[in-house]
């Protein structure tokens, strides 16, 4: 927290003092301090156990739900005081101006929730049989205006930070966050109802399904990220049978995804053009080790051999559900715009749009790593031999994006490779290096 | 996650007998209610009508969990929930406990039509599950909830989460049951299963009922729709979870036969040991994650021949030396261990080749003696479907067990092997 911009300070100061003033200058008649104390710690808990939304960085937590049933059964300053008691929440990664900032917010949200809640019209208390349906107009506008004040105090913060650019929000996680924030504050409504007529036994009703609902997608995450470890182990383990290619996959995974959020692609395809660039060069396992350490020219059956390839990793993965776009991306990665790739001979916009950016970032990496048979060149070497070849070989859309993301994010060069330990045979060519290509015997290069 | 030998047969050939009980309960049932609720009427049929279109969608978003279990929390909470409800805003409901069945009976059939107008056809016991275990609920709490319990609030709680409980756990038997004659398993195995998979959804699904039949007291009717939105969210996590993991065994299916494209071993060589292995393991009374582990790492266990710069010939490890095996094993083991996240996989594929009878240590673990003797089998069978050679090959196996082998893993393919001819 320290080295904060001076802006942010008063940022942050500001925010609380009016959040103890919001509680300070009201007055507490009429509150209903265990309804208010339950609420608060099943706030706390809550706020102790944040809920992972899809998206890395956006938390819901269900303690929304707790603030917004406090809104109604404890009106402004109870919503304020639930809301602050976050402070206290059990949360080893935040220090002391986090928590404090992080109670005001939700106190301030809460108050100010509640005083829209009731200048539309909204009775604050325990509802009752005649309460519904008037009831959900104001709450509904008690809840945007708790998501909305939540989300412009904490966006305030992550710009003056400079965690967040001021400009170019990425709005689909915003969207999604709200949307989870909407949902989770809805629930308020569920804990309020029934809340006179069973008491607290009602937020334990609510809550049950929603953390087991969290539990869940605890679970979804670890096992996504399980998937992609595992993915990425046997790709490399696929790769240690080349010495100069390891890490390669993952490299080309990574060109592949900053290609694909150059151009712009949704991030559903670029999760699928992740595991694309992993697995291109799965079906290379195909092509018998002697072919790809071959030194000399290649007869005509190697370079059969070789050309096969992306049909046989097409073989490996195809019964992979998720892969759908991604499975052309890993048969065409070899095409070329002028139409003389493999296997098809596909030229143009024919060429699936997963291949034509894979097999930028494939042949971007090859270029600037190490090879038997040459040292790694540049990443300026690197984007004027994709620009010398764009049109005929690559998509100029794609190797712009590269060229630019590159620019905007830099580029890991994999560390320059020492000579193998005597004995070692390695590639002498590689199918996938525009710059040198492959030799077959008798018809010059390819 | 079974392998179902044979050729498929119609529907109602491949249902056994717990599941055909069921089933014809379940219709009985139906009959009867909807018989009663037709000779004295609907009471209350706007209320019905809501509930039953909540069900029907609840069952058109039914999903499969993970060991294709056929769930619809939504159906299920609405179902309860009806099972539950003694007052709608101020007016008291007094439907009977044969009209809760045939509101839920409907609602689960419309709901299920759109499925079959497609060509899904739902696992009709799971469908007869989910009508039945309302119906419990309904006919253990409905005379109660009526009586004059109806004004003492703590104890009409407790009583409704004591009738939604018990409901869960006699499913959950009558799952397990089923299931136990289906793969072939024990029955406290196969409850013990159950248990994991379905307490989570059989909590929320219970949850939501009760508190969708207590807020339409307070709501009326709206209630429906707004209480239906944490078992919503709750379905959405969990069919996640179910998609993630039928994923990741696809992957890891799918990813095992580099070893057979790069011509380290034959073809299908992996997916036939681990489709034996799951069935021997099964057997041997291994519970659902031990089993999914044994998968993974029966359709992994060749993975280490990767780092071999020559294939082994005919790619079988079992004719190669035991260091030669144990090494293989061990390069694999790392590869699975990479992924820092299946450790257990990688512990036994790193000791699928160690003797039954250690000089030193302890035996390897269970599920890598079954793929040792999973492996042999296959390495020395292979695809081949010849009687002679596979008896000959057990025979082998046999004569090599309690030092090699361990002989209760062999009897167990022996069983398995008996079946599959």
């Amino acid at each position: 927290m320290r080295g904060l911009p001076l802006a942010a300070w008063a940022y942050v100061c500001t925010v609380v003092v009016l959040a103890a003033s919001s509680i300070g200058l009201s007055s507490f008649d009429g509150i209903d301090w265990t309804t208010l104390a339950v609420l608060a710690v099943l706030s706390v808990i809550c706020e102790s156990a944040p809920a992972l939304l899809n998206s890395e960085n956006a938390r819901v937590s269900l303690s929304y739900s707790a603030g917004l049933a406090s809104v109604v059964l404890l009106g402004p300053t109870g919503a304020a005081i639930v809301g602050a008691s976050a402070i206290i929440a059990w949360r080893r990664d935040m220090g002391v101006v986090k928590r404090l900032f992080n109670g005001a917010q939700f106190a301030l949200s809460g108050y100010l929730a509640g005083v829209v809640y009731s200048a539309a019209g909204g009775t604050t208390g325990k509802p009752t049989n005649g309460s519904f349906p008037d009831i959900i107009a104001p709450y509904l506008t008690a809840v945007v205006t708790y998501v909305a004040v939540n989300l412009a105090l904490i966006g305030v913060v992550l710009v003056l930070t400079k965690t967040a650019p001021l400009w170019g929000f990425r709005w689909r996680p915003i969207g999604s966050l709200a949307a989870g924030q909407l949902a989770y504050g809805m629930f308020g409504l569920l804990i309020a109802a029934p809340w006179g007529l069973i008491g607290p036994f009602s937020a334990v009703l609510v809550l049950m399904p929603m953390l087991l609902a969290r539990w869940a997608f605890q679970q979804t995450s670890d096992q996504q990220q399980a998937h992609a470890a595992t993915i990425a182990a046997l790709c490399q383990a696929v790769e240690t049978k080349d010495y100069y290619t390891r890490g390669h996959s993952e490299r080309v995974s990574r060109g592949a995804v900053m290609i694909a959020e150059a151009i712009g692609m949704r991030p559903e395809r670029v999760g699928a053009i992740r595991y694309a660039g992993m697995l291109h060069d799965v079906g290379k396992l195909g092509v018998p080790t002697k072919v790809l350490q071959k030194a000399g020219a290649l007869t005509e059956e190697e370079y059969a051999a070789i050309q096969l390839h992306p049909m046989r990793g097409l073989e490996i993965v195809r019964e992979i559900g998720f892969l759908d776009e991604a499975l052309a991306g890993i048969m065409h990665h070899h095409e070329r715009m002028d139409g003389t790739g493999y296997p098809m001979g596909l030229a143009g916009l024919e060429i699936p749009e997963f291949a034509r950016v894979i097999s930028v970032a494939d042949a971007f990496d090859v270029i600037t790593s190490t090879r038997s048979y040459r040292p790694a060149r540049s990443i300026e070497e690197g984007i004027a031999e994709l620009r010398r070849s764009a049109g005929t070989h690559f998509d100029p859309e794609m190797v712009e994006a590269l060229i630019a993301a590159i620019t905007r994010h830099g580029w890991t060069q994999p560390d320059p490779v020492p000579p193998p330990e005597e004995g070692e045979e390695t590639t002498q060519q590689d199918h996938d290096d525009p710059s040198a290509p492959l030799r077959v015997a008798g018809e010059g290069v390819r | 996650m079974t392998a179902q030998a044979g050729r498929p047969r119609p529907a109602w050939q491949s249902l056994d007998s717990a599941q055909l009980l069921l089933i014809a309960a379940a219709g009985m049932l139906i009959i009867a209610s909807v018989t009663q609720v037709g000779a004295v009427g609907l009471e209350d049929s706007r209320t019905a009508i809501l509930f039953g279109a909540l069900i029907a969608i609840g069952e058109l978003l039914r999903m499969i969990m993970p060991g294709s279990r056929e769930v619809a929390p939504i159906a299920s909470a609405g179902s309860v929930g009806y099972a539950l409800l003694l007052r709608v805003g101020s007016e008291p409901a007094t439907h009977s406990a044969f009209q809760a069945v045939t509101v839920t009976a409907c609602g689960t059939l419309i709901g299920a039509l759109p499925h079959i107008a497609v060509g899904r056809i739902p696992a009709l016991d799971a469908m007869a599950r989910r009508v039945l275990s309302p119906a419990l609920v309904a006919f253990v709490f409905r005379p109660i909830g009526t009586s004059s319990l109806q004004h003492h609030w703590p104890l009409l709680i407790t009583v409704m989460v004591l009738t939604v409980m018990f409901a869960c756990a006699a499913e959950m038997v009558t799952a397990a049951t089923i299931r136990a004659e289906a793969v072939r398993t024990r029955f406290a195995i196969a409850f013990g299963d159950e248990i994991r998979a379905k307490v989570p959804l059989c909590a929320a699904s219970g949850a939501t009922g009760i508190l969708i039949a207590v807020s339409t007291f307070v709501m009326g009717p709206v209630a429906l729709l707004v209480f239906s939105a944490p078992i919503l969210v709750t379905q959405v996590a969990f069919r996640r979870f179910a998609g993630i993991r039928a994923t990741y065994l696809q992957t890891v299916r799918a990813l095992s036969q580099v070893t057979e494209v790069g011509g380290y071993v034959e073809a299908g060589h992996s997916r036939r040991v681990s489709e034996l292995a799951v069935q021997m393991g099964r057997e041997l009374g291994m519970n659902e994650e031990a089993l999914l582990e044994l998968e993974y790492a029966a359709l992994m266990h060749d993975i280490g021949q990767l780092s071999l710069r020559d294939p082994i010939p005919g790619g079988a490890t079992v004719l190669a030396s035991p260091s030669e095996q144990r090494r293989i094993a061990g390069l694999g083991a790392n590869v699975i261990t990479e992924t820092g996240v299946l450790n257990e996989v990688a512990e036994i594929v790193r000791r699928q080749s160690e003797p039954y009878r250690a000089a030193e240590g302890s035996a390897p673990p269970l599920a890598s003696r079954v793929i040792k003797v999973a492996n042999a089998y296959d390495d020395l069978v292979g695809a081949s479907s010849d009687r002679d050679r596979s008896a000959a090959v057990l025979e082998r196996l046999r004569g090599d067990s309690a030092a090699e082998y361990d002989p209760t893993v062999v009897e167990a393919l022996g069983h398995v092997v008996d079946r599959m001819r």
